[in-house]
């Protein structure tokens, strides 16, 4: 094998040398994706199930290209959660699933710590592509890759993740990631949407976002969900947008260098303005086209295409 | 385990006699004729009375557990009133007090008498709690008087905290009129939210909703002051948070209608045995953080809890193999709990072994009213007899529960149950 895990569960723990590695490997799969012909016989002959039990769209193709990059055989399966909490059990559809012989699952599920609920059921190796609140490891792994690209190194980075910290996969994963590396974290948002024991896992917390600005070499930007608005966790947009909305205005007064990064889908105009999101400071389209690099690289690693080097 | 009818006489002999209710320890026989207690000394000598060994082992009153789900009526798939008994006995325990939240639920007298009478003939004695309200909705009183009379030894709305303030006010005043207790899930719902674990910094790491320490401390305080001021029986169950347990003992000093419980699992585990996301850990009130487990066991020294009590809580292999969302709160615990107090308490914490035998026999049949007399010459006989030396890990092989959603499977727990005698009968668990 050639990482310490069989599975990418989370990257809570996960080996720094490993998170390394499948940053190196995903830079060399960019290069494939830079050729006319973008595909690999890496993993030929292998299935992957893509097990989505919610909505998604930008990972799902991310994923399903990164197969097919690799030559893989893909099969897509969409579940709503309701309809699992109506009928059939999540350990009936893993059994079904390993009973029609699959190497690897990628799997999304609304809840935190279905993909470790999966390892008792499947044998095949398992990636966790969001499990509800709790972990998006390939996101962070390619907002690291998106990162080194522009810094060319992780460790020191000052890095503010800004927006609902409480409710974000990405942000967990990132700090997890970012710590391991090295990085310097500090979240920013909402009190009541920042985990009241957030600093135990090692970062710092600012309500105030133009001092966040000050302070951090990139911002990560969390989509602000509209469906959190009017359950009293947000007061308003307006209000939003002007305690840590990234507006033209707000960058514009701080005249300072800074990468600002998105995971998508955005929210323009709420926590983030159209002009900052298309100008020179985003790294986020490189953000797409690394999670393919990096998705690649992680279904390589794990699922021991050796008979093909990517160079 | 083995379940069989005590012979027309049965010594146990060699044992060591711990006496909850006078407090003392001593080496001696126990003839039991016809299923009552015949005699207790030194070498009892009778010819055809079959003889039970019971060198180094304890012989103390059988245990009572003031908080179980046996589920029936309704839910019969997970347990009944006769496998809950079969996991009783093989806890120790003689006497258990069954919570009302079945389906539909115990809120009138004839469902009471129902209980009372499926019971009648069960190996353990089983007391049923009544519901404070109507269908647990936390609005109109039930008929608590004839509840009483029928049998029911308690009220509580059990896993439905009642969150009407002048309601819970209410039922502590009828109940105090009857001299019943009242207990409550003690959980301000909106505090709590969608909670699903302990809010700490292990929920943020598992990212899972956290159930703050809080929403239990809020309602506890909501229940204790106006069980003070109506000078009424107010019983808090399965408190989990260090800070209830100060206020508690805080109360009590001011007013002596208050008893609390604890549970073996908010003494045995912490929230970081989460980690693993196991769905049997996944109990109301949440498991807590190290910081209110050490927290329950100061409370434990300085005598705020009166008892031990399980909450055995059954749920099928089916749900609790959900995802952690789904999974349905709660384990069962009645097979595991000597083996598990024991060690944290005694063994870990240095408790008296005889502190911790009365928060299992005298302090709950106490709080209920039951007969304590256990040791006396014509009592019928209720009694365990346990090697609390015995260190194991627990499987599989000694769940009778119907269910068996334990978190305890695999873990070492000291001491074990040798026998239990109930009603006439001999369990032999080992």
């Amino acid at each position: 094998m050639m990482l310490k895990n069989r599975h990418l569960l989370g990257l809570e723990g996960y080996p720094r040398a490993d998170i390394a590695k499948i940053i190196d490997t995903a830079f060399r799969f960019r290069e494939v994706l830079d050729r006319p012909v973008k595909k690999v016989p890496a993993l030929q002959g292998q299935t992957i199930v893509n097990l989505f039990f919610e909505n998604s769209t930008r990972t799902r193709i991310s994923f399903e290209l990164a197969q097919k990059r690799l030559s893989a055989d893909t099969v897509n399966f969409s579940a709503s959660s309701s309809s699992l909490k109506k009928g059939e059990s999540f350990k009936d559809t893993a059994k079904n699933i390993e009973a029609m012989k699959i190497d690897a699952v990628v799997m999304r599920h609304p809840t935190p710590g279905a993909p470790w609920h999966l390892t008792r059921f499947v044998d095949a190796v398992i990636i966790n592509a969001g499990d509800g609140t709790h972990e998006h490891p390939t996101q962070a792994i390619l907002d690291m890759m998106s990162l080194q690209e522009r810094f060319k190194r992780l460790k020191g980075l000052k890095i503010g993740i800004v927006g609902d910290i409480l409710h974000s996969r990405v942000a967990l994963s990132n700090i997890y990631g970012l710590i391991t590396m090295g990085a310097e974290v500090t979240l920013c948002g909402p009190a009541n949407l920042i985990p009241l024991h957030v600093g135990e896992l090692g970062v710092q917390v600012n309500h105030n976002i133009d001092e966040v600005i000050e302070w951090a070499d990139a911002l990560n930007i969390l989509r602000i969900q509209r469906e959190r608005m009017g359950i009293g966790l947000i007061p308003s947009i307006r209000e939003y947008r002007r305690l840590f909305g990234i507006t033209s205005e707000r960058l514009d007064r701080h005249q300072k260098e800074i990468v600002i990064m998105h995971p998508g889908p955005m929210n323009r105009g709420v926590e983030i303005d159209s002009q900052i999101a298309d100008g020179d400071q985003a790294i986020i389209l490189d953000q797409v086209l690394n999670g393919v690099a990096s998705r690649m690289a992680i279904l390589y690693l794990l699922m021991g295409g050796q008979e093909t080097k990517p160079e | 385990m083995k379940l069989e009818k005590l012979s027309a006489s049965t010594i146990l002999r060699n044992g060591t006699i711990i006496d909850p209710v006078a407090e003392k320890q001593f080496k001696a026989d126990v003839l039991i004729e016809d299923g009552r207690i015949a005699g207790i000394g030194g070498q009892i000598n009778h010819e055809d009375a079959k003889s039970i060994d019971c060198s180094g082992l304890i012989i103390t009153h059988g245990f009572c557990d003031l908080h179980v789900h046996f589920r029936e009526p309704g839910r019969e798939d997970k347990e009944t009133l006769a496998t809950g008994s079969r996991a009783a006995l093989a806890g120790g325990f003689t006497r258990v007090c069954v919570m009302p939240n079945t389906d539909p639920p115990i809120d009138t007298p004839e469902a009471v008498a129902n209980i009372i009478d499926k019971a009648r003939e069960l190996p353990v004695h089983i007391h049923p709690i009544g519901a404070v309200t109507h269908q647990q909705q936390g609005r109109q009183l039930t008929e608590m008087g004839s509840m009483r009379d029928s049998g029911s030894v308690a009220f509580s709305d059990d896993g439905l905290p009642i969150t009407n303030g002048s309601v819970m006010r209410m039922a502590l005043e009828y109940g105090g009129m009857l001299n019943v207790p009242v207990i409550n899930h003690a959980e301000d719902i909106d505090l709590r939210n969608d909670g699903l674990m302990n809010e700490g910094a292990v929920s943020t790491r598992l990212g899972l909703p956290g159930n703050p320490a809080a929403a239990e401390i809020n309602m506890v305080h909501r229940d204790l002051e106006l069980a003070r001021t109506t000078s009424t029986r107010l019983h808090v169950p399965h408190v989990s948070t260090a800070g209830a347990a100060r206020l508690i003992g805080d109360l009590k000093k001011q007013h002596d209608g208050i008893s609390a419980e604890v549970t073996p699992h908010h003494l045995f585990f912490n929230d970081e045995d989460l980690l693993g996301f196991d769905t049997n850990l996944k109990v109301a009130p949440p498991i807590r953080s190290e910081a209110d487990r050490q927290g329950l066991i100061t409370a434990i020294r300085q005598g705020v809890f009166e008892c031990i009590a399980t909450d055995h809580a059954p749920h099928t292999t089916e749900e609790k193999e959900g995802t952690f969302d789904l999974a349905p709160f709660g384990m069962i615990g009645l097979e595991s709990c000597f083996g598990a107090v024991n060690r944290i308490l005694v063994n870990e914490n240095d408790l008296p072994l005889m502190e911790l035998i009365k928060m299992l026999t005298v302090n709950p049949r106490n709080i209920m009213g039951f007969d304590n007399d256990l040791l006396t010459v014509g009592e019928a006989a209720e009694l365990v007899v346990v090697d609390t030396g015995a260190e194991y890990e627990f499987s599989r092989a000694h769940i009778q529960s119907k269910s068996v959603n334990s978190p305890y499977l695999g873990r070492q727990l000291t001491g074990k149950i040798h026998y239990t005698i109930s009603k006439g009968n001999l369990a032999v668990v080992q």
